[in-house]
């Protein structure tokens, strides 16, 4: 007890230098937290992103690359399938329910996604929750728009605001479906999921605005109104992706399998647990690379501890040799020693907590709309207290090095310091 | 008369080579007040750790109230000298991050029979340095919190004797502990370390290079006589 009462004075007495110290590991604490939990979080809030679907189906491609462009809105398809195949796969007898995507156009760097009511019904996220509405209602009319949460939020949108839609996916597209605007009927609640920054509007919708546009652009001389729009064909002949839900999920791989075959048109049907858990084997190498890093970086911290202990050391030499006059016991100075660099490390882990929860505090909304990842103030994990315990510990044994070095000063200086 | 510290036929040198010391007899009795006179690297301070059984002689033997300090391990020979010997050292030898009261009972907390025999005496720990700090003209009760850094050279040295003394330790050692003070000043600091030795019934080995202090002693011996190494002879 009375060690640590003279660590604790002594580090007082050294504060600034020891503050230093701490800001050190404080810091590199954080880093390797704060890269653990936007891993472990991105992990979730990727597996939280969809669930209930059994099958992903779009053109052949690759199993990321769909299921990055249909489900996360990253990237883009490099082909369409056709309504035909949809309508052949939904009316497939092991189908239970089929969710068309049409993806392609945006509304100020919100992704526009086109679909059915069916969306709204099967749809599901976290552990299988359906889609809610904090305001309004599905789409019914053509020319109605269901905005995500952050949409709404971040463009100030209510129930009846008007919004265009910009063909492409650019932030700033000259491109404008203008002619044609959608009113917002219904805002939903907040998933932390791409959901939430995307407009949903129906597949028969995007067709209405396209219908006078080709490869990119509007067709010169023709001029087709919203009203005249809304009187036409308006079913769409493709699609980008479609989601699938089976009736027995003994009947997933042989669906998967038929699809994977169909000789008309090349389609990719997949598994999205699979897809993902690919994902992750490709990501993971990165993901360690950048824990290496954190962790060079903790060492780092713990080395300027040891430097900043071994330097003051020989200035301390007197204090320690007091403390043997007194009666301490030599090896109760490598203790002291051990201890002040337990001590700094434990202060240190602290402050790290307290920095990475106040820069998630400061970071999470920007972290939610620009990758769509929302970090949750929530607790440490099991195995990030085991990350901290392996810090402290690490910490600990470092002050050994300086705890042997007084040991034989004291023993070499015994009472009286010799120089 | 039953003796303090006895030293018989020491010998003591960094590399066998050159031997600093070589004492055949010396002894200090119990509640004797010796002046132990050496110049500077006579080898005083390599003495005193000798005796304070931080350091083992090459050869001979030191006992210290009759408990021969070659027989205790190194960690028995830390404990001994914990219960019962107390240091005062010339000067910086207070810890600058403790308050005056911290460094006072500093060494009851490395020593359970000082702390049992200051809390016999006085009730506490706290009670016991109050009462010495009191004895040494320290009485001013906001003193007890301030940091020794803020105090005199001469009410420093006061602090390190409290400190050294607190526990009622048998043997006090003093290492130079005037050589900071002035004439005036000096002469005090003796009058009351030597007033507290004799009510606390304490053997006090003072060494100095200093001769002008040896009329306040019982008995006066020098190192340089005592010595006999041939570099002395």
């Amino acid at each position: 007890m009375i060690l640590l009462r003279l660590t604790a004075r002594s580090l007082w007495h050294r504060r600034t230098t020891a503050l230093l110290t701490l800001l050190t590991i404080g810091v590199s604490v954080m880093l390797l937290l704060g890269v653990e939990k936007v891993r472990t979080e991105t992990r979730t809030s990727f597996a939280n992103t969809l669930s209930g679907t059994d099958l992903i189906v779009g053109a052949r491609s690759g199993q990321i690359q769909l299921l990055l462009y249909s489900i996360f809105r990253m990237g883009d398809a490099t082909s369409n399938i056709s309504w035909q195949s949809y309508q052949l796969v939904a009316k497939h007898r092991q189908v239970a329910w089929t969710v068309p995507i049409s993806l392609g156009d945006s509304h100020k760097g919100y992704r526009v996604l086109g679909t059915n009511q069916d969306y709204f019904k099967h749809y599901k996220y976290g552990n299988r929750i359906p889609l809610s509405f904090e305001q309004g209602r599905q789409f019914d009319a053509l020319y109605d728009v269901v905005l995500g949460a952050d949409v709404a939020e971040k463009l100030g949108y209510k129930l009846g605001s008007k919004v265009v839609v910009a063909h492409g996916i650019g932030n700033a597209s000259f491109s404008k479906h203008e002619d044609k605007p959608f009113t917002v009927v219904g805002i939903l609640e907040r998933t932390g999921t791409p959901v939430d920054q995307t407009l949903h509007l129906s597949l028969e919708a995007l067709e209405a605005i396209h219908i006078d546009w080709k490869a990119g652009v509007r067709i010169p001389g023709t001029n087709v109104s919203a009203e005249e729009a809304a009187k036409m064909q308006l079913q769409p002949k493709q699609i980008t992706a479609f989601l699938v839900g089976v009736k027995s999920k003994v009947a997933t791989f042989h669906l998967q399998r038929s699809i994977n075959n169909y000789r008309k048109e090349p389609m990719l049907a997949i598994l999205p647990g699979v897809a993902l858990q690919q994902l992750w084997d490709m990501v993971g190498i990165a993901e360690k690379a950048l824990m290496l890093v954190s962790a060079l970086v903790v060492v780092a911290g713990l080395v300027g501890m040891l430097t900043v202990i071994l330097t003051s050391l020989n200035e301390r030499r007197r204090e320690l040799a007091i403390l043997r006059s007194v009666g301490a016991r030599a090896w109760q100075i490598l203790l002291l020693l051990t201890l002040e660099s337990a001590l700094l490390t434990l202060l240190g882990v602290g402050f790290g907590i307290l920095l990475l929860y106040l820069g998630i505090l400061l970071a999470q909304p920007v972290l939610a709309s620009q990758i769509g990842v929302f970090i949750p103030l929530s607790a440490l994990t099991f195995y990030q207290w085991q990350l901290l315990g392996v810090v402290v510990v690490c910490g600990t044994l470092t002050g050994l090095i300086p705890g042997y070095r007084a040991y034989r000063y004291s023993v070499a200086d015994g009472m009286t310091i010799r120089v | 008369m039953q003796a303090a510290i006895e030293l018989d036929n020491l010998r003591f040198g960094w590399t066998a080579e050159t031997p600093l010391l070589s004492i055949e007899r010396f002894k200090v009795d119990r509640d004797e007040r010796l002046f132990l006179q050496g110049e500077s690297g006579s080898g005083k301070s390599t003495l005193l750790n000798l005796v304070g059984g931080v350091l083992e002689p090459n050869a001979g033997e030191i006992r210290l109230l009759d408990m021969g300090l070659h027989s205790l391990s190194k960690t028995r020979r830390d404990a001994f000298r914990a219960d019962h010997i107390g240091f005062i050292f010339q000067m910086f030898n207070l810890l600058p991050y403790l308050n005056v009261l911290d460094n006072v009972t500093l060494p009851c907390s490395f020593s359970r029979n000082r702390r049992d025999r200051a809390v016999l005496r006085d009730g506490s720990v706290e009670g016991a340095a109050q009462r010495l700090l009191g004895h040494l003209e320290l009485n001013d009760p906001a003193l007890l919190k301030r940091p020794v850094t803020e105090l005199s050279m001469g009410q420093q040295q006061r602090v390190a004797v409290a400190r050294a003394l607190i526990g009622a330790p048998e043997i006090l050692i003093a290492d130079e502990p005037t050589s900071a003070l002035d004439v005036s000043n000096r002469d005090r600091f003796i009058s009351l370390l030597l007033q507290e030795c004799e009510v606390l019934e304490t053997t006090l080995l003072f060494v100095s290079h200093d001769p002008a202090l040896r009329s306040h002693f019982d008995r006066v011996e020098n190192l340089h006589h005592l010595n006999q190494t041939e570099a002395n002879v």
